[in-house]
Order: structure tokens, then C-alpha cells, then sequence
């Protein structure tokens, strides 16, 4: 086990450099951050200073060692923007986006899985075939015209929700989350619904394939023998067996709605990571733009590692034969 | 007339779902008015000249100064709203169609390479494919468009770039599998040459499988188009596809002139999901697990 | 004094694309309590599904479509589901062919074993688990305290169709229906269970069906045995008799392709040709294309003739006429 783990750490911190190396020559490949620092009738002096200060002048490969050094030891430089430290930048926005999508991925799933069943056992029924043509929906519409058409229905006609913003927030462990206030839900619910859209038909899918699948098999016929009944089969037998899938796809999904909260975030105003980093894309602020896609990078890794735990804690089958 | 051809049968099965039949039909529709926008559509959306600023963001249904019906309304610039979807059509239908074919040739040309070097070189390129696709394709995109800049081809590369992966994974897949078995080894040993058989025996039997991915593709390029568009990251402003469409209505809708945007965007849904729903029933055909 | 189970003119049809599939088209036969009863007959001879549809388990588009079955004199088809639940594994179990298909991969034997109790009484953890360790033991499996933590992919196939069967066996049912439990299992580990099996439903008084396709089998368990062919029971009586002297020519073919321990490199005598589609079957004997005494008389359905102890449902019996 303690060698299963140290391999997957190397792996994790080849991927790791990998991308670094990717990231950092895609996005020092934009334009010119003189242009965004300085007013056009700075002068030639000046440029050269602000050129020298951030290290614009020396070589890629050089930058992207000095890059290299200065991550190990957690300074990912400052923002060309806002002049503050990136990471001191993106920690302070984490949270609305770390918030906005765990209730998405756990509300998609909650639901999902359930209605999904539902769907799965009785496949030909009319509640069955509503939940699909939902799902399908979710699956089609792009994300961001959903948002547009809940704003339209739930702030503009009805006026119930507001249509953008964060809200009222109070402090957890020093830090603002909005969960805590009933204003701050108010604010959450739209663009967590938008987000999570999407991930509740991938859910509902999976899990219907999921119960079809196990319904027609021996081990439901054999509980059914037993005289088990069908709640006993769906919530302790069926759920059991289509869990390995789901918790793999919950875990990948967190990370894929972590990169969509840049669409929802920017339709809702949310001030999280997603909105940070379009906005220095267009102020090619690239110390952001890079730390938030090492942040993604590190983020997907760290999933993919719980989700490997998860397998072995959910499939017996596995934890032994990683034991031997 | 039922054809006793693969292709017959498989045209017969596939009209037995209306649903699938329905969606084809509007797929077509839809290509059709998209080329011939410039018959159909009742103004030149682009012609700067035919534009009344008076007429703007006025209603479905508005009689304008120039004397026709602006059905779905106009948008800020007093442009009809349904010459601009038509057009719009035809910006995201090339894009998305070029995007799916470039990343077609590309991503099944590598998987099937990584599938017929073998070893090192397929090792290498399959975990480069398997960390791009663990990657969202949007991110990706984004980072792509940002670092290209704004025109149609460098956003059809950063879309190609951001779905070739799974083409070849798909391609790769088939591949691999058509290589063991005995056919293929049977007619590597006779004197035929490899070329042969690659093009007449081994890529036939992956295409339907890379087909349904195509299909899949092309949607997802369309949806992937117009949110960069959406975000302003996609096309230039000379060239609005429907993304942009929307993305121009959003202002006015809080405003409640809702149909800036929303008349754009269901005309992006109804093609995605007649596109979706061709793909899913092209994809249960070929399914052998779900032959009836 | 009443059968434990009394099935009459049961007909389970599937409604498939091609058209109305008859698996089991009027079969009747009655079980005494504690009796064991071989039900035997080729794949697709509907033998399964009567054991499914017993219990109520026939899953879509299959339908009980005509026929009765009464268990303790009580008819159970039309049951309401609840109140058919509440019969199955309380007074009558299945045991199914594959036992690594059959128990769940993902749960521990004692979290089965206590949802098999739970669905039939409240019991608390340490009862549940005494009296799931006590059925372990009287199956055969050694310690069986220990065994209960175990998942399934941890025990042998012949392990895991004990756990099955002591899943069966663990509400005191009067009736256990074994769908081929030992076709999936090692020759040694078959011939263990079998013993096992009929020291136990002697022990418990438990009837039991056993479904096989395998004469054998059934021969050293079974002391009554009904012949399934087509969705019907062509012939029934006491496993000797039926064996020594067999009435209906599949019987007889069947007998025939067994192989003879007793003469040696005789060679294996089988039935020509194969079972009839169930779908659109021909009106008459459906044996009679195989047969090999069949005439124009067979053209019509013969119906099950039964004197003090035996039925035979064909027009030319054997040994009737000599």
C-alpha cells in the first residue's frame, strides 16, 4: 500500500512539471504585458525599469526556471492587475468558488442519483421518460444560455432571486462563505443550479445505466427470493453496486465543474476564481492565469488520488488485491 | 425498400425512430437554410448600409422602416434578429464542422499510428492523450483562444487542439482491437502491403465508431464555440456566430428585451440537440449490447 | 391432507418482438411437504421459469398468463406484491445456478444474510448474527464466525453456493426451489452439496424442487421426478420407476444419451434434432419431429394420462401395448 501510494506521488509530481512546463510556455506566448502595465506615453525609461522589475527581458527558459524556483518556495509572483501576490489573490477568491461548486456537484448528485435510479427500474414509465428528456436537456444546452434563461425567468420576470452578485456572507475559520446566511442562498441558488445542471444529467445517466443494468442481474433475483423488499434492494443492494462508477465520475466532475464555473461565474457575477481568471485573460495578467491553471492541474491530481482511495475503500474486490 | 446493403439496413432501422428521423430531418433544414442565407434571410445583417438605428431592439413582430416584418425583433443595431440567426448559423456550422473535421484527421491518424507502432511510441502518445482528456476541454480552450488571439482559424485550432483526444482515444480503441484480430493478422502475413491493408480492411472497421464520436464532436464544437464567443474570447466582432448573438443580448435583457438573446439561443439548442439526438441513435444502432 | 404446493395449468408467456414466446404452457404438478421432486428437462424447456414463476419473479415483458399455484392450500398468483414478498424466503427460497452472480459482490456475508432475516423479522445485530453463523455451520462451512466478514470473492464457488444456501434456508421455509445450484460447481464439491442438501431438507422437513438438466443428478436426490419438454411436463412419477421404465419416448432419449458405467465404450445414443421454437409451436406433440415412433395421430396435443402414481402425456406410450 505504502508503495502503491509513493508511485502515484511521482506520477502525480511528473504530471505536476509536466503541465507547468505546457502552462507556462502556452501563456508567456500572449501578447505584450508592457502594453497592460503601462500607459501608452510612458516613457522608454520607464518601460525598461517595468521590463527589468518582473523579469520580462530575460530568456523564456530562464523565466521559467526562476518561475520553477519561486513556486517551490509558494510565490507565484504578483499580479500585474492588482499589484498584490497572486496566491494571497486567488486564495481570497477560492472560496466563493470552491463554495458555488460543492453545492452544485453534491445538490447534481443528491438528486441525480435518486431520480436516476427511478428512471432505472422503471424504465418505461412516464416519470422515467420525463427524468430522461431533463437529462438530455442538461446534456445539450450549453451552459451559459441555461443561465441566461434562469436570470430571464427567476430575476427579471418573477423578480424572486437576485441576478447577480454574492450577497451576505459570514466568517468560517476567517474565511466569508454565504452558505452560512439566508441572503447569501438566495444569491448561491441561480448560479449553483446553472452549474449544476449539467452534472446532474451526467448523474442521472450513470445511474440509470447503472440500475438497468443491475435489476436484470442474479444478485437483485436472489435478494428478491430472500423476500427482501424492493426499497431494502434499491437503497442497500442496488445503490452499493452502482456506487464505484458514480464516486469515479463525482470526483472527475468536481474538477471539469471547477473549469465551468468560469462560464457560470461570469454570467452570474460570482466572485470567484473562474470570473478572476477571464478577466486576466483580457488583461493578460499572466501570473494569475498561470496560478490558477497550476491550481486546477494540482486540484484534478489530488482528485484523482482521493478517487483511487475511495475505489479500493467502496470494491473489496480491490482492497485485497492491493494487499497482496 | 428495404436495402439488403449494410448501409439500406441501417438507413431502414434508423427511420423506424421518428424522434432520430425527426431530428435528422431538422439537421438538414437547418444546413440548408444556413447556406442559403443570403437568399433566405430578409436583409444583410452585415451590409452597414441596410441598418436603421431607429429600428432598434424593437420587438418580434416589429413592421420596420424598411418595410418587412422583423419576426423575432431586432437587436441594438436595429438589425433583423432572424437574418442575424441565419447568418449566425452559418458562422457556427463552419466552425463547428471544420473543427470536427481537423480534429477527425488528426486525432484518429494518431490513434491509429499509437495503435500500430506499438510500445514506447503508443505508450507515449496514449498518456499524452489520457492527461489532455483528464483535463476540461473548455480550460483548455480558453487558454488556447487567449494565447492565439481572436480569428476564426486560430478559434477552430484551440477547438481541434481541445478534442482531437478524443478521436484518438476512440480511433486508437478500434484500432487496437481490429489489430488482433485473426483477419488482420492473416492478411499482414500474405504479400499484400500494409497500406492496403490499413485503408481497405482496418480503417473501414474503426470509422463507425469514430463516426458517432464526429457526431458528438461537431455539437460539442458548436456549444464550446458559442461559450467562448459568449465570453468574448471567440470570434471577431465582424463575424458574429450565435454565441455572440447572445452574448450582445445579454445587456438588454435585464432590461427585459429578452429576445436579443434568447431567439439566438434557441436556434443554437434545437441544432445541438437535432445533432445530439442523430448522434445517440447512430450510437444504439451500432451497439451490438443493445440489438434487439 | 393438502399438498405444501399445488400448481395447476400454469402458463407463462414473454411477449417478444418476434412474437408471444410460451415457456411454460400449461404444466401442473403438486409437491408434498418435506418431498424433494426432480424437474427435469433441457435448456429452454421452460423448467426455470416454472421455478420463477412459483415465486413470482418473472421478470417483463414474461407474464403469468393462466393457472394457479397454492401454497399451503392458498392461491398466491394475483397475489398483491407486498403480500407475495412477505411468502418468499419465509415459506418458500430459490437457490440460483451461479453463486458468484448471485451474492453481492459489495457487501460483507453477514450484512446479506442479516437483510435476508430483516426482510421477514426485527432481529438485533448479535441475534442476527448468531443465527446467520448458526446456518453457516449446518451448510458445511467451517468457522463459520469468522467467515461471516467476508465478502464473496474471498470464498470458492463451492463456499459461496452454501452461503446461498443458507441464505435460503435462514427464515425456515417450507419449500426451497434449487435452479441447477451445482451445474456451475467442480464434480467433488457437486456431489458434497448434493448429499449435504438432502440431509438437511430431511433434517428441516423442507421440500425441495430441484431443477437440472441432469438425469444423474436428480436420480440420487429426488425420489419423485417430472420430465419438462417445451413449456409442458410430459412425464412424472417415482424417480425408479420413471428410470427403469420410462413411458415417454424423450424420457427414453434422455436415458439413452446418459453414459453407461456399467458397459464401457458404449457409444452415446442421442435425440435428433432440437427443441422447437416456443414461439408459434406446431399444434401437436411438440416431440413428435424428434420422435422416433411419432405417426399421423401425433399431429393432434396429447393430454397427461395418469394412473395410481404415474403421468405420461403422449399418444403411444411406451410398454403400454406390450
Amino acid at each position: 500500500m505504502i508503495g502503491f501510494f509513493i508511485q502515484r506521488l511521482v506520477q502525480a509530481l511528473i504530471v505536476m512539471l509536466l503541465i507547468s512546463a505546457l502552462v507556462f510556455a502556452g501563456v508567456y506566448g500572449i501578447g505584450n504585458p508592457i502594453d497592460v502595465l503601462l500607459s501608452p506615453d510612458a516613457t522608454h525609461a520607464i518601460r525598461e525599469a517595468t521590463i527589468r522589475a518582473y523579469g520580462l527581458d530575460q530568456p523564456l527558459w530562464i523565466q521559467y526556471r526562476d518561475f520553477l524556483l519561486r513556486l517551490a518556495s509558494g510565490d507565484f509572483g504578483r499580479s500585474f492587475v492588482f499589484n498584490m501576490p497572486v496566491l494571497e489573490l486567488i486564495l481570497s477568491r477560492l472560496p466563493a468558488t470552491l463554495e458555488l461548486t460543492i453545492v452544485a456537484v453534491v445538490g447534481a448528485t443528491a438528486l441525480g442519483v435518486p431520480l436516476g435510479m427511478y428512471a432505472g427500474y422503471r424504465p418505461d414509465g412516464f416519470a422515467a421518460k420525463s427524468i430522461m428528456a431533463l437529462s438530455v436537456l442538461g446534456f445539450s444546452v450549453p451552459t451559459f444560455w441555461i443561465g441566461l434563461v434562469l436570470i430571464l425567468t427567476f430575476a427579471v420576470t418573477l423578480g424572486w432571486l437576485p441576478a447577480g452578485g454574492r450577497g451576505e456572507t459570514e466568517m468560517l475559520f476567517g474565511v466569508p462563505w454565504s452558505f452560512l446566511t439566508l441572503d447569501g442562498w438566495s444569491y448561491l441558488a441561480l448560479p449553483a443550479l446553472n452549474l449544476s445542471l449539467f452534472k446532474f444529467a451526467m448523474m442521472v445517466r450513470l445511474a440509470r445505466a447503472g440500475t438497468r443494468e443491475a435489476m436484470l442481474g442474479d444478485t437483485v433475483k436472489f435478494a428478491r427470493a430472500a423476500g427482501e423488499s424492493e426499497t431494502t434492494i434499491l437503497r442497500r443492494h442496488v445503490l452499493r453496486l452502482i456506487a464505484i462508477p458514480i464516486v469515479t465520475v463525482f470526483g472527475l466532475e468536481f474538477g471539469s465543474t471547477l473549469a465551468f464555473a468560469v462560464v457560470t461565474e461570469t454570467i452570474f457575477s460570482w466572485p470567484g476564481v473562474g470570473k478572476l481568471i477571464i478577466d486576466s485573460i483580457s488583461t493578460l495578467d499572466r501570473p494569475v492565469m498561470v496560478a490558477y491553471l497550476m491550481l486546477v492541474a494540482f486540484l484534478f491530481i489530488f482528485i484523482n488520488f482521493f478517487v483511487d482511495i475511495a475505489y479500493a475503500a467502496l470494491d473489496p474486490r480491490l482492497r485485497t488485491g492491493r494487499a497482496k | 425498400m428495404t436495402g439488403t446493403s449494410p448501409l439500406g439496413r441501417f438507413w431502414s432501422e434508423f427511420r423506424e425512430n421518428g424522434v432520430a428521423f425527426a431530428a435528422l430531418c431538422m439537421v438538414l433544414a437547418i444546413v440548408g437554410v444556413a447556406i442559403f442565407a443570403p437568399i433566405v434571410a430578409p436583409q444583410d445583417p452585415y451590409d452597414l448600409a441596410t441598418l436603421v438605428l431607429a429600428d432598434a431592439r424593437r420587438p418580434p413582430g416589429f413592421l420596420g422602416t424598411k418595410g418587412f416584418v422583423h419576426w423575432l425583433g431586432t437587436d441594438a443595431q436595429g438589425r433583423d434578429l432572424l437574418s442575424a440567426i441565419l447568418y449566425g448559423l452559418r458562422v457556427s456550422l463552419q466552425v463547428g464542422l471544420a473543427a470536427g473535421t481537423f480534429a477527425f484527421v488528426v486525432g484518429a491518424s494518431l490513434g491509429a499510428i499509437a495503435a500500430f507502432a506499438g510500445g514506447r511510441v503508443e505508450m507515449l502518445i496514449m498518456r499524452f492523450i489520457d492527461l489532455q482528456l483528464s483535463f476540461p476541454a473548455i480550460l483548455l480552450a480558453l487558454v488556447l483562444v487567449a494565447v492565439l488571439g481572436p480569428g476564426k482559424w486560430q478559434l477552430i485550432a484551440a477547438l481541434v487542439t481541445a478534442q482531437y483526444a478524443y478521436f484518438a482515444r476512440t480511433a486508437h480503441g478500434a484500432a487496437s482491437a481490429e489489430r488482433s484480430k485473426d483477419y488482420v493478422v492473416a492478411a499482414l502475413s500474405t504479400p499484400l502491403s500494409a497500406k492496403r491493408v490499413v485503408f481497405r480492411h482496418i480503417l473501414p472497421n474503426c470509422l463507425p465508431p469514430l463516426i458517432v464520436v464526429a457526431t458528438v464532436q461537431v455539437a460539442n464544437s458548436i456549444a464550446l464555440e458559442a461559450t467562448l464567443s459568449f465570453l468574448g474570447l471567440g470570434l471577431p466582432v465582424t463575424e458574429p456566430s450565435l454565441g455572440m448573438l447572445i452574448a450582445n443580448g445579454f445587456q438588454y435583457m435585464l432590461s427585459g428585451r429578452y429576445w436579443i438573446s434568447i431567439y439566438p439561443g434557441v436556434a443554437l439548442i434545437v441544432l445541438i440537440v437535432a445533432i445530439n439526438l442523430v448522434g445517440d441513435q447512430i450510437r444504439d444502432q451500432l451497439n451490438p449490447r443493445l440489438r434487439r | 391432507m393438502t399438498a405444501l404446493l399445488e400448481v395447476r395449468d400454469l402458463a407463462t408467456h414473454f411477449a417478444t418482438r418476434a412474437g408471444v414466446l410460451k415457456a411454460v404452457d400449461g404444466v401442473s404438478f403438486s409437491i408434498e411437504p418435506g418431498e424433494i421432486v426432480g424437474l427435469v428437462g433441457e435448456s429452454g424447456s421452460g423448467k426455470s421459469v416454472t421455478g420463477f414463476s412459483i415465486l413470482g419473479l418473472v421478470d417483463p415483458p414474461g407474464r403469468i398468463v393462466r393457472g394457479s399455484v397454492k401454497l399451503d392450500g392458498s392461491e398466491i398468483v394475483g397475489l398483491p406484491a407486498e403480500r407475495l414478498r412477505e411468502l418468499r424466503g419465509r415459506r418458500m427460497a430459490m437457490v440460483f445456478q451461479d453463486p458468484s452472480t448471485t451474492l453481492n459482490p459489495v457487501l460483507t456475508i453477514a450484512v446479506q444474510m442479516r437483510l435476508a432475516l430483516e426482510a421477514h423479522e426485527r432481529v438485533g445485530a448479535a441475534a442476527a448474527r448468531a443465527r446467520a453463523a448458526e446456518l453457516l455451520g449446518r451448510v458445511g462451512i467451517p468457522d463459520p464466525a469468522n467467515r461471516l466478514d467476508s465478502y464473496p470473492h474471498q470464498l470458492s464457488g463451492g463456499m459461496r453456493q452454501r452461503v446461498a444456501i443458507a441464505i435460503a434456508l435462514l427464515n425456515r421455509p417450507a419449500l426451497i426451489i434449487c435452479d441447477e445450484p451445482t451445474t456451475a460447481l467442480d464434480v467433488s464439491i457437486q456431489a458434497q452439496i448434493l448429499t449435504e442438501m438432502k440431509a438437511l431438507a430431511a433434517d428441516s422437513g423442507t421440500a425441495l424442487v430441484w431443477i437440472s438438466h441432469d438425469l444423474a443428478t436428480v436420480s440420487v436426490l429426488a425420489s419423485r421426478i417430472l420430465v419438462m419438454y417445451a413449456g409442458r411436463v410430459v412425464e412424472e412419477g417415482p424417480t425408479a420407476d420413471v428410470l427403469r421404465a420410462p413411458r415417454h419416448p424423450y424420457t427414453r432419449g434422455l436415458l439413452d444419451s446418459l453414459p453407461s458405467i456399467s458397459e464401457p465404450g458404449q457409444e452415446l445414443r442421442q435425440i435428433p434434432g432440437s427443441m422447437p421454437s416456443l414461439i408459434d409451436p406446431p399444434p401437436g406433440c411438440a416431440f413428435a419431429p424428434r420422435c422416433t415412433i411419432a405417426d399421423a395421430g401425433c399431429a393432434t396435443m396429447p393430454e397427461m394420462r395418469r394412473d395410481a402414481s404415474r403421468g405420461v402425456r403422449c399418444h403411444k406410450p411406451l410398454g403400454a401395448g406390450a
